[in-house]
């Protein structure tokens, strides 16, 4: 039981960083900032400033 | 005990791959199940993993357990993260898996289902996954460095210069290609063409609710965004079967061809929050689902394979691809066995996430195993067609003729019995006017998926609703690369420019957005245009150019490795990437030279424009197919040159440091010991 909420655990982490909501929560907390629309406004700069991460064929 | 277990455990496995391999090989005249290349992926992908992989570890690369990677030596919790092993497979996992290792396997399906699998199978082990754990394995070492900057360091600079223009030439070429695929899965379509207008809004709405009303919540947006998506597919036949509504969403090719190099060039210069980040975060919710159901459908389902294991195309004269299996069927497939643009995430973001240098192995090798599977999925949802059907949907009208009766008569010569009859029933079934010269691969792929789908998961009265999934689960794969790709390519363009004029170079100076974004979309339309108006369908001329790039972009990742391990002290390890890196070249160089200089027009570019040149009666048209012929004669022989160039470097590398003229060094970052050894063991 516990390895299948280890799973799960990890199944939800994985989507989360892919999804990039582990990116969002790690901004916030390297910025001090609470969550609000401000926030992620500054997040989505900083992720998508750049050039954006190419996607496989 | 265990060991012994462990031992009995693998024999079985070998066993099993080794029925599984024979009984695909050697049947003839009979139709075999599927499940036989289930099992002899899944053997040859844990045998490979199991042993292969760990003696490239061990011996080949000589991992270092200790060693800090950069995700932990630069932790800033923005690119560098030291990230879970099963989180960064997923990570590479949803950025490697593309239309590719849809496509091209059901392209080659024409050669019957043999060739493919086993290329599929043994490119994947031997060489894909070998290129892309190793390319990993070496940006880790190198701080997350991307395979130009390893190019430039290791190899030289023409290394650097030659890896550069590989990459924008295959971005072009990719980009010219899947639009292509696009447009000829919706031409005549006001279901498809419905659905896939709606995820434009659908992703604009994701991006305002992503942004404004809940913050940071993609996950649950892009749940948002797909349960829109799935009522756009349900409300798409009420459109085709409105005569008012489906005359506005029937369109020609060229009219498509316009309308997607339009959103190209808007995808590439609006805000990434309105619309590339939000249709990249749906693109990839829908993959994920959609491979795994697949994957579920086919065991449930254990379909029977109807094409041969060979077919008469072997000989070259395929109404899908022309030319022989040697080398187009190994252009033809290049995701799913090996795949040059892989390099490019395996030296992205990836090895940024990596915690343990350990983890390379199950990332970089793991990974592309796990694509290498959706590659033999795609042709197994094309071989489970009556090969009449297959060929019905994927020959262009030039080959077997404008009309249905015409088509089917000529299919039926080929000694795959097909009627215009049973086409058009099977045409209704799915919810579309015909099915007939649907080229691409996209809608043979979607009819084979839908039925894959109606006969395991549901009723076959949902094979319309089905077939419609599965176009716009690869029409929203497909634009999501060409969102992303373009702006990509017009970051590239600003790279190089901002060398000769400095304001050009920058990224957020809009009159050098616009500008870039207009020459790179103007690049790949260029393409797109040439093949919505090839009568030959464009896919004939266009995939193997797309075949050639994306293995020249593997032959320099593959020299670029080879020429670290020789610097290494490890030469007498070198054929791990010298042998994938000789079949490729071996391939290139042969499809180059064919594609250029064959005889037979269907094949050689020179000789369709001197067939043209020959004709009674020219016309414009007639004058602009034969400049294409040209330009795709003159970028083949641009892609073959760089390999030349690429392969010559590395070679006087080698030479010179075996033969003790060069001291060998390699730039790597300096050893620093990892901290998660001392935790675990706390």
């Amino acid at each position: 039981m516990r390895k299948l909420q280890s799973a799960g655990a990890t199944f939800i982490a994985m989507l989360r960083e892919i999804f990039d909501e582990s990116a969002y929560r790690r901004f916030l907390q390297r910025t001090g900032q609470a969550p609000s629309r401000a926030s992620y406004r500054d997040f989505l700069a900083q992720q998508h400033g750049g050039r954006p991460r190419p996607r496989c064929c | 005990m265990k060991r012994w277990g462990s031992t009995l455990a693998w024999v079985v496995i070998s066993f099993l791959c080794a029925v599984a391999v024979g009984t695909i090989a050697l049947h003839r005249g009979e139709s075999i199940n599927a499940m036989w290349l289930v099992v002899a992926a899944l053997c040859s992908y844990a045998l490979g993993y199991r042993f292969y992989s760990k003696f490239l570890a061990a011996k080949v690369l000589a991992w270092d357990a200790v060693r800090a990677t950069p995700a932990e030596r630069l932790d800033n919790g923005r690119d560098f993260v030291p990230t879970n092993k099963w989180v960064v497979f997923g990570h590479h996992f949803a950025a490697i898996a593309g239309p590719g290792p849809l496509v091209g396997p059901v392209l080659a399906a024409q050669f019957g289902y043999l060739p493919g699998t086993l290329w599929i199978l043994a490119g994947a082990v031997f060489g894909g996954c070998v290129q892309d754990f190793v390319i990993l394995f070496f940006s880790v070492r190198r701080d997350g460095k991307s395979l130009t900057e390893i190019a430039r360091d290791e190899v030289g600079r023409v290394g650097g210069v030659v890896a550069y223009l590989a990459v924008i030439s295959i971005m072009i070429i990719l980009l010219g290609v899947v639009a292509l695929v696009v447009v000829n899965a919706l031409k005549s379509s006001p279901w498809g063409t419905f659905t896939i207008a709606m995820t434009i809004p659908i992703a604009l709405l994701m991006g305002v609710y992503l942004r404004v009303l809940r913050p940071g919540k993609v996950l649950e947006g892009s749940l948002l965004g797909f349960v829109l998506v799935l009522l756009s597919i349900w409300g798409g036949q009420w459109v085709a079967e409105s005569p008012t509504l489906a005359r506005y969403f029937t369109l020609s090719a060229p009219s498509l061809a316009i309308l997607i190099i339009i959103y190209g060039f808007a995808a590439s210069a609006l805000p990434v929050w309105l619309l590339l980040a939000p249709r990249d975060y749906l693109s990839t919710f829908v993959k994920l689902g959609t491979i795994a159901v697949l994957a579920l459908g086919i065991i449930v389902l254990r379909p029977t394979l109807h094409m041969p294991a060979l077919t008469r195309f072997v000989d070259g004269t395929g109404p899908v691809l022309a030319g022989k299996i040697f080398p187009f069927a190994f252009i033809t497939i290049a995701c799913g066995a090996v795949s040059g643009f892989h390099s490019l995430i395996a030296s992205g973001t990836t090895p940024k996430l990596i915690s343990r240098e350990i983890e390379t192995r199950m990332v970089g090798y793991g990974g592309m195993a796990a694509e290498s599977f959706v590659a033999i999925m795609a042709t197994i949802a094309a071989c489970v067609l009556q090969p009449g059907v297959y060929f019905a949907i994927s020959s262009p009208a030039g080959v077997v003729g404008s009309s249905p009766a015409t088509a089917a008569a000529t299919i039926s010569s080929w000694g795959f019995p097909v009627t215009a009859a049973s086409m058009a029933a099977l045409a209704r079934e799915v919810g579309e006017q015909t099915l007939f010269n649907r080229t691409g691969g996209a809608p043979a792929f979607a009819v084979g998926m839908a039925h894959i789908f109606a006969h395991s998961l549901g009723s076959r009265l949902l094979m319309a609703i089905w077939y419609h999934f599965a176009i716009m689960f690869e029409a929203l794969f497909i634009l999501s690369i060409l969102d992303a790709g373009t702006r990509v390519g017009r970051f590239m363009f600003q790279e190089a420019l901002g060398h000769v004029w400095q304001p050009l170079g920058r990224t957020s100076w809009y009159p050098s957005v616009l500008f870039n974004s207009a020459l790179i979309v103007g690049a790949w339309g260029y393409f797109l245009w040439q093949g919505v108006r090839d009568p030959l369908g464009g896919i004939n001329s266009l995939w193997p150019l797309f075949g050639i790039a994306n293995q020249l972009l593997a032959t320099v990742a593959l020299c670029v490795a080879t020429t670290i391990l020789i610097k290494m002290g490890k030469a007498r390890y070198s054929p791990v990437t010298l042998a994938p890196l000789a079949w490729l070249m071996a391939v290139t160089f042969t499809a180059s030279w064919q594609k250029i200089f064959n005889p037979n027009p269907r094949i050689g570019f020179l000789a369709h424009a001197r067939d043209l040149a020959a004709a009674p009666v020219r016309t414009p048209e007639t004058a602009r197919l034969m400049f294409n012929d040209r330009l795709d004669a003159a970028v083949t022989a641009i892609l073959v040159t760089l390999v030349v160039l690429i392969v010559l470097e590395s070679a006087l590398e080698w030479i010179r440091v075996l033969s003790g003229r060069k001291l060998a060094s390699v730039h790597e970052a300096p050893f620093v010991a990892t901290r998660f050894v001392t935790e675990e063991a706390s």
